[in-house]
């Protein structure tokens, strides 16, 4: 790396050939826009080639683990047969083409249809039950002002996050399950025994508080951020303008979260097909596939467990495509309401 | 693609290294501003409890699952399945699971699969984010833009599942490690991170003759202790909680990691090889075992993560706007 005619340094790069009285100022390179035809590409690339080949595995991994496979969606259009070959790649080039064959079969497969039902009932379940939860929860611990209270509460709350789906549902049929706690305490009492983790009535409320157990505590992160940004001063102001503390939350709090509430409600709705694909896919023999298939399941009992890859792949594509347009709407709709979207413009 | 600036630091003067001063008398709220309002009792005792009530919700259902899987098969008996008041406290659940056989070996391949799987998605991550830090470097926006797409969409579960399996990576450990290794949420956490720290701090290392890997290890790294610990956490529970992979991926029983063995003990209800005989001769509590697997399963989390609390919010931040 001693070459005298690379600049050494990507800041004597940008600022050398500006002012070459003040290299090293204060401007520096950062937050300053790229001139292009500064430094020919040849002199760039040898500048910043360890750069970028310290980006390479992680290039690497994402092509062939997120880019190569969309390729994969071909069999989508296939009668696929896995038992060619070993290699999926091998069966994939001798399997037949049918067309649009599997996405016919899927939307006249009843199936299907009640997946996507399944699906959009816990998005909008979970929109309404849990999203306000950790917004609750973070105005609650902010009003909270002793420091080891505050930590100790974050602890806890934080906790479940870090627990598996496995765990998570396992603690729950120990409450809740036909041997669980609740059964127990009911049969103690002379009552039938219930078990809530099998009721395929109440199971998408089951999953939501699941969902709710698991993360609204780590949800609160993000807005306790945000409302630690909040200037005091604003709280002062508003004071000496006679506002109480709920005008306060009012006026100053809850204005202080909007952007945040923004993001992360696109986030969701950008989600919106994809409903907790773990959660569900270990409940889903407990409680039957007529309340418990989302199209994530759907495609995962059809690929795997039936074989059928070219109509699972067929469902997964149909999901992956409405997924794609729903989360460039929302950021749409984000940047239309004057917020930041997930990307800036 | 901006940093973002340190907004967290008003409230809690952050300690990121050494340790923590004394604070003195933590449980007495620091002074109030002059114009709020006193607190109303009614206002205080509410809140006390709805947070009490919170952390009871979470911690109760742990309580039990301890206590069970601590107690003797007597008291399991006496109080008609899960114990809430430990009486007698014997390990011999924990002692029968990790005396060999199959929970033993499932917990020592997680453990192998986390630890390594940690170390290479860090070293991945670390590399690809310093690699796109530098602003104005060749072709930087060109990656994070491949990078950042991949946020949008997903290739689907079963195109996937073709392409592990074409690899040749069933039945091989590779297949839980490979496929998951980077989230490009946890590179611009990192990216973002290090954005921040100073260019001319680098610049006067690359003139004292550092290269890139050097300034990276001796500079960047240390003074991005706090974000790296976070990302750290983040990838260990997630390859200590994944199961799905193992579940697809993974043919021969003997291979499957402690979450795949949860699944098939506690909520499938069988019996662990080898235990059945003493669990019906009842030597052994069928229920105490499965929640002792259950605690094995959260302990190292529940251990590990309240000491990287501090910078969660860091972490998560630094990400929140992905620029």
């Amino acid at each position: 790396m001693s070459h005298s005619t690379v600049p050494r340094t990507r800041a004597e790069a940008d600022t050398t050939k500006k002012t070459p009285a003040a290299s090293g100022d204060a401007a520096g390179p950062r937050g300053g826009k790229r001139r292009p035809g500064k430094l020919s590409l040849r002199l760039r690339f040898r500048r910043d080639r360890v750069l970028l080949l310290m980006t390479l595995p992680a290039v690497l991994l994402v092509l062939l683990f997120n880019y190569v496979p969309i390729l994969g969606n071909v069999v989508a259009f296939q009668e696929y047969d896995p038992y060619l070959s070993d290699n999926g790649v091998v069966s994939i080039l001798h399997s037949p083409w049918v067309g649009l064959e599997n996405f016919q079969r899927i939307f006249e497969d009843s199936a299907f249809w009640n997946s996507v039902r399944n699906t959009l009932v816990l998005f909008v379940l979970q929109l309404v039950l849990y999203f306000p939860i950790p917004i609750a929860l973070a105005l609650l611990i902010n009003s909270v002002v002793r420091p080891r209270v505050r930590a100790i509460a974050q602890a806890v709350l934080y906790l479940p996050h870090f627990f598996s789906w496995v765990l998570v549902i396992a603690v729950f049929q120990q409450l809740l399950g036909g041997a669980g706690l609740l059964s127990q305490l009911l049969r103690d009492h002379g009552y039938d025994g219930l078990s809530v983790m099998t009721d395929p009535d109440t199971f998408k409320f089951l999953v939501t508080a699941q969902s709710v157990w698991k993360d609204a505590g780590w949800g609160i992160i993000v807005f306790l951020a945000a409302l630690a940004s909040v200037s005091p001063d604003l709280y002062e102001a508003a004071a000496m303008d006679g506002a109480n503390r709920w005008r306060r939350m009012w006026h100053v709090t809850l204005p202080a979260l909007r952007p945040v509430i923004a993001l992360l409600l696109v986030l969701r709705v950008g989600d919106a097909l994809t409903v907790g694909f773990e959660q569900i896919l270990l409940q889903r023999d407990a409680v039957g596939p007529g309340a418990a298939e989302v199209l994530d399941t759907f495609v995962w009992w059809n690929g795997v467990r039936n074989q059928d890859f070219g109509y699972a792949a067929a469902a997964g594509l149909v999901k992956g495509v409405i997924s794609l347009g729903l989360v460039l709407v929302a950021n749409k709709v984000a940047h239309l309401m004057g917020e930041q979207g997930v990307y800036k413009k | 693609m901006t940093a973002v600036p340190e907004a967290t630091a008003v409230r809690e003067p952050a300690v990121v290294s050494g340790p923590p001063a004394r604070r003195p008398r933590p449980w007495v709220a620091p002074p109030r501003p002059v114009w709020e309002e006193k607190p109303s009792r009614a206002g205080l005792a509410g809140k006390g409890l709805v947070l009490l009530l919170a952390c009871l919700g979470i911690l109760f259902p742990l309580w039990i699952v301890v206590v069970t899987s601590l107690s003797s098969r007597r008291s399991i008996d006496e109080a008609g399945g899960l114990v809430m008041i430990p009486k007698d406290i014997t390990f011999v659940a924990y002692q029968e699971l990790l005396s060999g056989g199959q929970v033993t070996r499932a917990a020592l391949v997680s453990i192998g699969v986390t630890l390594v799987g940690t170390l290479f998605s860090m070293a991945v991550s670390v590399l690809c984010a310093y690699g796109l830090s530098r602003s104005g470097s060749l072709g930087h926006r060109w990656i994070l833009m491949v990078l950042l797409a991949t946020m949008f969409f997903s290739a689907g579960l079963i195109p996937t599942y073709l392409l592990v399996q074409s690899l040749g990576l069933t039945d091989s450990y590779l297949a839980l490690i490979l496929p998951s290794a980077i989230s490009v949420f946890n590179i611009l956490v990192l990216r973002g991170f290090f954005m921040g720290i100073s260019q001319e701090l680098i610049d006067s290392a690359r003139i004292d003759g550092a290269g890139d890997l050097r300034i990276l290890w001796q500079i960047v790294l240390p003074l991005s202790r706090a974000v790296v610990a976070v990302i750290t956490l983040f990838y260990a529970v997630g390859y200590w909680s994944a199961w799905f992979n193992a579940s697809l991926y993974l043919n021969d029983q003997d291979m499957l990691p402690l979450q795949n063995v949860m699944i098939q003990l506690v909520q499938k209800q069988e019996a662990p090889v080898g235990l059945g005989q003493a669990i019906k001769t009842g030597e052994l509590s069928g229920l105490a075992v499965q929640m002792a697997v259950m605690v094995m399963a959260l302990l190292p989390v529940a251990v590990l993560s309240p000491f990287v609390q501090r910078h969660f919010k860091k972490g998560m931040l630094t990400g929140a706007v992905k620029g």
